[in-house]
């Protein structure tokens, strides 16, 4: 008999790190040398942010040229970033840096946000628990899906990538293990984007995909 | 009274009080103190009011220790306070000594009770060094700075850092409030207590008794801050947003606060704020007591729109406050408010009485439009900013705390 799904659940608590930036410079300076966790904070936090409806910005980096910087060609090339395409942090980081320096070295002046309005660098910490809740197959998973907080759904389905080796959800580490007929199944939640959807959003899209391929099977 | 789980359960759901409970799990029988220097009266004392009851029921072993001092050491602590908010202030030796020395009889008295606990919370400066008297404590030691400390009086910092920087680690409401340290700096925002008076339904009979009370037209629309008189709080800034705004739409204002009898500084503020009313009928400038807390809630529940408009805020709980009452809020776009005050969702970030006017207006012409955004003030209240949230942080901090700055803690 497979073993069982653990379905788990979190909770992040913010750390300030004393890092600020009050301009472009500065924050390309504090961007090079910031703890990693800083940056997967301000990519995939927000998540866990009170939010409505779709935010202007993905990542806090854009939205703060945005509103401190005044800097809405930067923001709008910072917001393109998705965190997705890289696999490695530090990857994601150097793009950062990199879209910055190109926007330094074309424009005449380094621009700078009110003494209220800095950046500051925040990371988390992640503390993770069971729930003892373990669905057998698929189908129970699937029932239990709507049910989950956004807490398991943010660490089975955008904590995983950074997690495990594949770089993928639980859900679809799971399943894989489970045989052939699960394909269907990983091959639809591989097509979840999550960059772009709120937590609940994204529990309903991938309970609308385990429903879809339960209908197939069924049909 | 503070409210029990179940209580709470009934306004979070139950799944919010489940995620508190499995978190309390791994930290059951815990010895948990927290310390301050007054048990009534002020922000901390109220969070304590609800925060030790509630990490009890949920199997912790909590308890709440107040120190004591004389005079000469709530006046060193006053100062203190002034100079963290930025305010240049002296500090002759003896108040100083008397400050060291008070927390060092303190220390005395609480013995092993603090050096036995596995996590002992010091909240704010008056009790700060309490951690110099217990060099063999068996637990983690926590900070917590429930003031605004984004701009200190340096010197006095530089004095109170040497207090704090011993401790495993501190709590800031606010990233801009957190100052370098050496052990990690967790950031926990305050939180309301919805069963609480400030902020309990209350039925419309006491809505209407503060109105009859006060003289206000029920059937015209109200404006409300509650804030104490203070320049931050740009209540003049107020007054002058309601005469822009009332030129076009029949409408009320009430500038509520309080405490400003021992503050010459508040003095000053309220004749000014006086003046700019100049006896206007629809002004109503109200002195509260310290303890008026259903009258503020009454106020609040009274209102069309509730403003905050400072230019310099801490977190800013009287726009949570507002929002929890379902109101819009008109803020200042400044520290605390701009977590809370979303755009066009929950209310309208302003810089000026102008910016606060046009929004005013705005709110009052679309009456479907302002009632859509105080349900979503509301939401992001319950889910954001109530005190389950606050416990749920406190309970993760705990967990965390042991297991030094671990990025993932699997319990």
């Amino acid at each position: 008999m497979p073993e069982a799904f653990t379905v788990k659940d979190c909770a992040l608590i913010a750390l300030g790190t004393g890092e600020r930036a009050q301009n472009l410079r500065e924050l390309r300076d504090r961007l090079l040398r910031v703890h990693s966790g800083c940056i997967y904070h301000h990519f995939w936090g927000g998540l866990l942010k009170p939010r409505f409806e779709e935010p202007e910005f993905q990542n806090d980096f854009a939205a703060w040229v945005y509103h401190g910087l005044r800097d809405a060609g930067l923001a709008e090339r910072m917001a393109l970033i998705d965190p997705g395409e890289f696999s490695e942090i530090e990857d994601l980081r150097r793009e950062l840096v990199e879209v910055i320096e190109e926007r330094l070295s074309e424009s005449e002046f380094v621009p700078w946000a009110r003494i209220d309005q800095q950046f500051y660098f925040i990371r988390s910490q992640i503390v993770v628990f069971d729930t003892d809740l373990r669905p057998q197959d698929p189908e129970s998973l699937h029932l239990l899906i709507p049910k989950l907080s956004v807490g398991s759904v943010f660490y089975h389905f955008i904590d995983a990538r950074r997690r495990t080796s594949s770089k993928r959800d639980d859900f679809s580490e799971w399943l894989l293990g489970l045989g052939e007929s699960c394909l269907p199944l990983v091959e639809g939640l591989a097509k979840i984007d999550p960059y772009f959807s709120s937590l609940s959003e994204l529990r309903t899209e991938i309970a609308q995909v385990f429903a879809q391929c339960t209908e197939q099977k069924g049909g | 009274m503070p409210g029990t789980l179940n209580q709470y359960a009934a306004i979070v759901g139950e799944d919010v009080i489940g995620h508190l409970r499995q978190l309390a799990r791994g930290l059951q029988g815990s010895r948990v103190v927290h310390v301050n220097s007054t048990r009534e009266g002020g922000g901390v004392a109220e969070i304590l009011q609800w925060l030790v009851p509630l990490e009890n029921e949920l199997g912790l072993d909590c308890s709440w220790e107040v120190i004591t001092g004389d005079d000469t050491f709530y006046q060193c602590t006053k100062n203190f306070h002034n100079a963290l908010q930025g305010n240049q202030v002296s500090m002759p030796e003896h108040l100083i000594e008397g400050y060291e020395e008070t927390n060092r009889r303190n220390a005395e008295e609480l013995g092993a009770k603090l050096e036995d606990a596995d996590f002992v919370f010091i909240h704010d400066p008056q009790p700060a060094p309490l951690l110099q008297s217990f060099p063999n404590r068996r637990g983690k030691w926590v900070w917590r700075c429930h003031v605004d400390v984004s701009h200190p009086y340096r010197p006095v910092w530089k004095y109170l850092r040497g207090h704090v920087e011993g401790y495993d680690a501190s709590i800031w409401s606010l990233a801009e409030f957190a100052q370098p340290m050496p052990h990690p700096l967790y950031l926990i925002p305050p939180s309301i207590d919805p069963l609480s008076d400030k902020n309990r339904e209350l039925e419309s009979w006491e809505v209407e008794a503060v109105r009859q009370e006060y003289g206000i037209d029920p059937h015209r629309p109200l404006m409300v801050q509650i804030s104490r008189f203070d320049r931050f709080k740009d209540p003049v800034g107020v007054i002058r947003a309601f005469r822009l705004a009332s030129a076009f739409a029949p409408l009320q204002l009430v500038l509520a606060g309080g405490g400003a009898s021992d503050d010459p500084e508040g003095e000053k503020v309220l004749e000014e704020v006086r003046e700019a009313a100049n006896n206007h009928k629809d002004i109503h400038v109200l002195m509260l007591p310290a303890d008026a807390n259903v009258t503020v809630n009454a106020l609040q529940r009274a209102a069309d729109i509730v403003v905050q408009k400072s230019v310099r805020e801490g977190f800013g709980l009287t726009v949570t406050e507002g929002l929890w009452k379902g109101k819009p809020v008109i803020g200042g776009d400044t520290g605390g408010i701009r977590l809370q005050v979303i755009n066009h969702h929950t209310g309208f970030l302003v810089n000026t009485p102008e910016g606060a006017a046009l929004r005013i207006r705005y709110l009052l012409k679309h009456r479907n439009i302002l009632k859509q955004m105080g349900r979503k003030a509301r939401q992001l209240v319950l889910e954001n900013f109530l005190l389950t949230r606050h416990l749920r942080e406190h309970l993760t901090l705990m967990l965390a705390i042991t297991h030094e700055t671990m990025e993932r803690i699997e319990l």
